[in-house]
């Protein structure tokens, strides 16, 4: 079973939601956790353990000087400007290949070939017993998200259990972790902004044939406009979290609500039976 | 010789655009002959890399000047390796008006290293 977990908007719950469920779930079973928001991972600061990194490389284009006739080809195909041919040379900027490998395939001379090159490092813990948490982690200053993403993903597999911890909005990173995924829980807020993004993302759910349901955190008690949109669209309220002090209190230090206060281990156990498609 | 001028339109009446890469036309001017011509920028709206690919476009119409506000740092590597020198002009002209200060050689070149 493969749960994704998704927002749209950024700061709604993801993390909590996915550690709490974690730690809920792993007090009697094996769970992977695996943190997709590759750019800010965050998973690891609710459950510290010393990590095994592995590194994550994407092929880059290196150019045969001695075959090279500069006739432009690659420049002239690669649309992210990762080959630029020059006067008398071909530039090549890594950090802006997306490793589509097109380059190598309309060099009309053999000169391009593909080497790899590091751009990030999957991170291995096992913070409790039950538990293994896996991180994406990508370089500063690169694009290429999904290539770590899919990387994390990899590590993952074969395990019973897993959760993926999605990165905020609905482009290519979210899209690579919901894809492949059994169910998917979208956060929201009660805000205007936290509804606008949770209609996106539940688009992106539906698209990829993913079923959702959707968890509603610093509940105001006014969730009306958000209860409304999910009867319209089937997609069922899983949970609820209040907007509470204490709840926060515990948040900002480090800590999981599900561990910390009472009653919220129970409530995350209800969470993950009422996911579309689980049965405990 | 052949010398670049980033522009909001064509022609050399035009408004001189800051950006490079991102400038809406590319006016090119034959100092010799004297004649211009303007390109639309097809890559406006590129989702990236759009400075290494702008410096293809000059090198291949065979520019050795560019005169524009400023570059970034992937259009500046690219420029040094095609042997185009960059020259800033900030002022609210028109590209007839920048070609001019750079012929009276007013402009300060812009560092490619």
């Amino acid at each position: 079973m493969r749960i994704a977990i998704a927002s749209g908007k950024g700061g709604t719950g993801k993390s909590t939601v996915a550690a709490n469920l974690a730690w809920a779930l792993s007090r009697s079973r094996d769970v992977t956790l695996v943190d997709c928001d590759v750019e800010e991972p965050n998973l690891h600061l609710f459950f510290p353990a010393p990590a095994t990194d592995v590194p994550v490389t994407t092929p880059n284009p290196e150019i045969d000087a001695a075959r090279c006739t500069l006739c432009g080809e690659c420049g002239k195909f690669c649309r992210f400007g990762a080959l630029a041919v020059v006067k008398d040379c071909v530039l090549t900027f890594p950090h802006l290949c997306h490793s589509c490998g097109g380059c190598t395939l309309v060099c009309p001379h053999g000169a391009i070939r593909e080497v790899p090159r590091t751009i990030g490092r999957v991170s291995c813990s096992r913070p409790l017993s039950r538990l293994v948490l896996i991180s994406g982690v990508l370089n500063e200053g690169e694009v290429q998200a999904p290539a770590v993403i899919r990387a994390a993903k990899v590590l993952a597999e074969g395990h019973p259990l897993t959760l993926y911890d999605a990165s905020p909005g609905t482009s290519c990173p979210v899209i690579e972790t919901i894809a492949g995924s059994d169910a998917c829980i979208l956060v929201t807020e009660s805000t205007p902004f936290g509804l606008h993004d949770l209609s996106l993302a539940a688009e992106v759910a539906e698209k990829l044939g993913t079923p959702a349901g959707v968890v509603i955190n610093r509940s105001n008690g006014q969730d009306e406009a958000t209860v409304a949109f999910c009867r319209e669209h089937g997609l069922p309220v899983l949970m609820t979290i209040p907007f509470s002090r204490e709840i926060a209190a515990v948040q900002n230090r480090g800590g999981l609500i599900s561990r910390d206060l009472p009653g919220w281990e129970e409530r995350f156990a209800g969470l993950f039976r009422a996911i579309p498609g689980v049965s405990p | 010789m052949i010398i670049c001028i980033t522009a909001r339109a064509s022609g050399m009446d035009a408004p001189v655009e800051q950006r490079f890469a991102r400038a809406p036309y590319f006016v090119f001017v034959d100092t010799e002959s004297g004649k211009s011509e303007s390109i639309e920028n097809p890559l406006i709206s590129a989702a990236g890399g759009a400075g290494p690919r702008a410096v293809q476009l000059l090198s291949q119409a065979g520019a050795t000047v560019l005169i524009t506000g400023q570059v970034g740092g992937n259009a500046a590597r690219a420029l040094a390796a095609g042997g185009i020198k960059a020259y800033a002009y900030r002022g609210s002209g028109s590209v007839a008006d920048a070609l001019a200060e750079y012929t009276a050689r007013n402009l300060q070149p812009i560092p490619l290293s």
